[in-house]
Parts: structure tokens; sequence; C-alpha cells
């Protein structure tokens, strides 16, 4: 039964709650970083980690210490806190590990920081009652797993288009990021055929 | 003989050197001319509401592509018939009780924003026709999904099919009012009302008189889907000229068979045979497999990816008529595979030519 349940959450925050294209989270990577289909699967692997990660060290600070001593109101500012030593921390391995990857990710790296999905996926942990629920860590931890395997799904259809794109023939003014607006809004329509589904 | 082969491959003559007389225009024409015997067949059936549809879009799509290239000032080519072949599906893919100037708003989106902002003809990444047909359920979801002929029984299945299972007349009238996957999802909830077995319900939806119905189409459903026999002929034809390969329609079709009948056997429905059928010949799926999934635009180079994109469909489609918030999952699956195709193309790349075989 509870098997069952955590691949529902899968299911559900990779296709059907997709964070960027139903969502509407994490824009700003999802335009930034998907110019290149190599550096979408860098980036999306470092949100991958990030997001799960977030989702681990979150949960257990809001359960175990804001909760506690009742300092609730605090969870955004510690919320940020995490993501961002995460963040540095990931930085810091792929700096060494692949230093083009470094390069090719350039300032969308540290910008994982302010990505609002990361600190969606951890809000939405919370909001959606895992801390009294059981076993709510493995669900939002899954739950950030699956959140960042959509990221990293939607940033690959993106960057796969866009460098066909490179080819087109679109009109001048359109160039670049406004063609990718209207790819977005196309991308997120097809998405459309997820929603209101039961697993 | 082999130095004989070795020295026609090594001597040039001028280019070009294979010559046809396929063109682009020649391949869209040939699709619309294969689309017209359903498309006929919807204004037999659904009368001339239909016609209205189909002659309005395919302007609609005509005019927009027209307009845009003049104000472009692009060299205008709207008789390569690709406009014709778009308008002519957008209107095969609303609901005959469609308003007018619904598939009018939808052509225009078509060609403008799915297809000439991107470049035009090649360049689109989404299936115009379908995109629009996403973009009109986003938008008049009401007017997307009523409007079904109603025949003149009240019931979309004329005459050769009775109500021999002994239903309920609510519940046959019901089941029978909209398009045969609407009576498949939206069964199992009348069912409870009406406190009808669900075998019974069964034995109804996939029977072999509704399973004939459907294949010659005289059932409810978007214009150009009804009648697979004769989208079949279309497809035929379109094969025999070579115009579409059999991958993506075969790998296409074939999955959502192969999965309809695990499905159904895991769930224990007592004529399995009839509920894949049922799956095969209801809806838009041959409509899709044969002229939406194949379009050369927004589908991949190589036959692998081709199989791919076509067993892609095939789950995402089945999928979605199962579990998902719709009734029928052809357009979005094709959609959405359409967004895959370049990152298939990407990784399926065909053997270049000249380069050593690995295995040897």
């Amino acid at each position: 039964m509870e098997i069952k349940v955590l691949f529902t959450i899968l299911i559900s925050t990779i296709f059907i709650n997709n964070y960027v294209l139903s969502q509407m989270l994490g824009l700003c990577p999802f335009l930034g970083v998907s110019k290149k289909t190599d550096s979408a699967i860098g980036m999306g692997l470092a949100v991958i980690f990030v997001m799960t990660l977030a989702s681990f060290f979150t949960f257990i600070i809001y359960k175990y210490v804001l909760v506690p001593y009742e300092i609730v109101y605090l969870r955004t500012v510690s919320f940020i806190l995490i993501i961002a030593s995460l963040v540095q921390l990931v930085e810091m391995i792929i700096e060494k590990v692949s230093p083009a990857l470094y390069q090719s990710l350039g300032i969308f790296l540290p910008l994982i920081t302010t990505n609002c999905a990361v600190l969606g996926v951890a809000v939405l942990n919370i909001n959606s009652g895992f801390v009294t629920a059981d076993f709510g860590l493995i669900k939002s931890v899954i739950q950030g797993f699956g959140a960042g395997v959509g990221f990293t799904l939607a940033l690959l259809l993106m960057s796969g288009i866009r460098e066909r794109l490179e080819l087109a023939d679109i009109p001048k003014n359109l160039q670049g990021l406004p063609v990718t607006f209207l790819t977005a809004g196309l991308l997120a329509l097809a998405f459309l055929g997820f929603s209101g589904m039961k697993i | 003989m082999a130095t004989q082969t070795e020295k026609s491959l090594l001597t040039l003559s001028n280019a070009p050197h294979v010559r046809s007389d396929e063109s682009i225009s020649k391949i869209m024409w040939m699709v619309v001319a294969a689309l017209l015997p359903a498309s006929f067949y919807s204004v037999y059936i659904f009368g001339l509401k239909a016609l209205m549809l189909l002659v309005t879009s395919v302007f609609a799509a005509i005019a927009a592509e027209a307009a845009y290239q003049l104000l472009m000032k692009k060299e205008v080519r709207v008789s390569d018939g690709s406009a014709v072949i778009t308008g002519l599906l957008i209107a095969m893919n609303v609901p005959p009780g469609a308003p007018v100037w619904m598939v009018t708003i939808g052509s225009f989106f078509a060609i403008i924003f799915v297809k000439q902002l991107f470049g035009g003809l090649g360049f689109n990444v989404f299936n115009p026709a379908l995109a629009a047909r996403a973009f009109m359920i986003a938008s008049w979801p009401v007017h997307m999904t009523t409007g079904w002929h109603k025949f003149n029984e009240g019931n979309v299945l004329i005459k050769d099919l009775s109500n021999f299972s002994g239903l309920p007349q609510h519940l046959f009238d019901t089941l029978t009012q909209a398009t045969p996957l609407t009576a498949l999802k939206e069964g199992p909830k009348s069912l409870a009302e009406f406190k009808v077995g669900a075998d019974q319900f069964y034995n109804f939806i996939f029977s072999s008189d509704k399973i004939k119905s459907l294949f010659i189409g005289n059932v409810g459903g978007v214009i150009g889907e009804t009648s697979a026999a004769l989208l079949l002929i279309g497809a035929i034809y379109l094969l025999v000229k070579k115009v579409i390969t059999w991958h993506i329609p075969a790998t296409y079709i074939g999955t959502v068979g192969i999965l309809a009948f695990i499905y159904y056997l895991i769930t224990g429905v007592p004529s399995v045979q009839y509920a894949v059928l049922f799956h095969l010949v209801s809806g838009g799926l041959f409509l899709g497999a044969f002229f939406m999934a194949t379009d050369m635009v927004t589908s991949p180079i190589t036959y692998k990816g081709m199989m791919i994109f076509g067993a892609g469909c095939g789950i995402l489609t089945f999928v979605i008529r199962i579990w998902g918030g719709y009734p029928e999952g052809v357009s979005y699956s094709i959609l959405l595979m359409n967004a895959a195709t370049p990152l298939i193309d990407r990784f399926i790349k065909p053997a270049v030519f000249g380069k050593p075989d690995k295995k040897k």
C-alpha cells in the first residue's frame, strides 16, 4: 500500500503536477539553461540533487526544530538557508568534478538558491501534510526527487526544441527568448493532457 | 562484376543524381485526398453543419497563412496545401456542433502561433492542428466536449444497435449520448446510479455490434474520427503511395492494442478481444496514428526513432484514456511526443555513410 502511495507521488510530481509546466515554478533556470542539451542535463541533475536533499533537511528541521520550539514563522528563512548551503555544496562538487559543466551553467548554478521550485518543493512538502503523516520523511524526499525529475524532463524537452529552433527561420524580433516563451506555452498546453489524472 | 559496381559508384554525374517528381505540394495534396473520404462521410452523417465547419476552417487556415506571408513580405506559398491539411484536420477534430467562430480562431492559432512564428512549414515543433485542438479544449471546454451529433432516435447508435443487454432506458441513453470513449469513462459512475452490474456494462460497451458500428462510423465523435474504415482507406492510399511509412502507425496502434489486452486481461473483462478492438477503432486513434503522428515535420527522421515515437504515443494515449482526466488521449500524446522528437532525433542517429561497422 505504502509503495503505491510513493509511486503515485512520484508520477504526480513528474507528470501531472510538473513543477515547471503546470505549476509554473522555476521558470528562470527553465528559460535560462535550456539552450544546450548538455548543460540542461547537468542543471537537471544538480536540481534533482538539491531538491532531494532539501526535502530531506527542511523536513527534519521543520519537524524537529521549528515545530517543537514554536518558531514555525521562521520557515521561509530557515528553508532558504538550508537550500543555499546545499547549493554551495553542489557548486563546489561540480567545480571539482566537471569544470566544463561549471562554466556552461555559469550564473545559473548559484541561482538554484533562488530557484523558486526548490523552495516550492520544501514548502509544499509541509503544506501537503507530510509532517504529521506516516512515513512523512520518505514521502517528502520522494516528492522532492520527483519534482527534480519533472524539472529535468521539462528542461530536456525544452533544450531539444531550442537546439532545433536555432536553425529555424523565426521572425527577427521573436528570436531568442520570445519564441522560447511561445514554446513553453505550447509545451504546457501539451502537458494539460495529464491534468485530472487519477492513479 | 565487383569492379564494375565500384566503378559506377565512383563515377560522378551532374546533380541532381536521382530525379523524382515528388514535391512538398504533391505530398500535401495526396494527404488531403486521403482525408476526403472521411470528410465526405462526416458531411453525410452529421449534415451541413459539418460541411460548414470543414469549409470555414480550411478557408481560415488559408487566409491566415496568406495574410501572414503577405504581411511579413515572404513568398506566398499557400498553394502547397499544408494550410489546407491543417484547416481540414482542425475541423475534423471538433464536435459537429461546435461553433464556426471557434474553428476559425483555432485555425488562426494553428497557422500563426504554432507554425509561422516558428519559421513556417518545416520548422514547427508541434503539429499545428493538434496544438490548436489542445488550445481550443483549454479555452472553450464546453464547446469542445458537448455538441455531439444527436441521431434521430436520440441515440448516437442508430438502428443496428439495440438495447439488447436490457439496460435501463436512462442508462442506455446516457451511455450512447456522447462519444464511445466518454461512455467508457463515465460509464462506471452511472453504474452505481442505476445499480447495474459491471459485467452487463462491459457486455454492452464491448459488444460485436458496437465494434461494427464503430468501424463503419455509425457513432458520435469529433467530425473526422468516426469512421475507422474510411480513415483506413485513406491511410492505405498514403502507405501505397509511400507518403507515410508503416513504422509510426503500426507501433502506435500496436502499443495501444497490447496495453489494452494486458489491462483488460488483468481487470477480467468478459470479452477481452472486443475490448481491445474497441480501443483500436474508437476515438481518434486511426486519425491520429495515420494522419497526425506521421506528420513529417514533427516526427523523428530515423525508422528506429519513429518506432520509439509510435510506442510513446501508444503508451501515453492508453494511460490518458484509462487514468487521465480526458476521455481521449490521442491529441495530447502526439503533442507530447512532438515535444520529445528533437531529443529522439538527437539520441538515435542514423549510421554515418562510409563509417566502418563496429562489429567487424
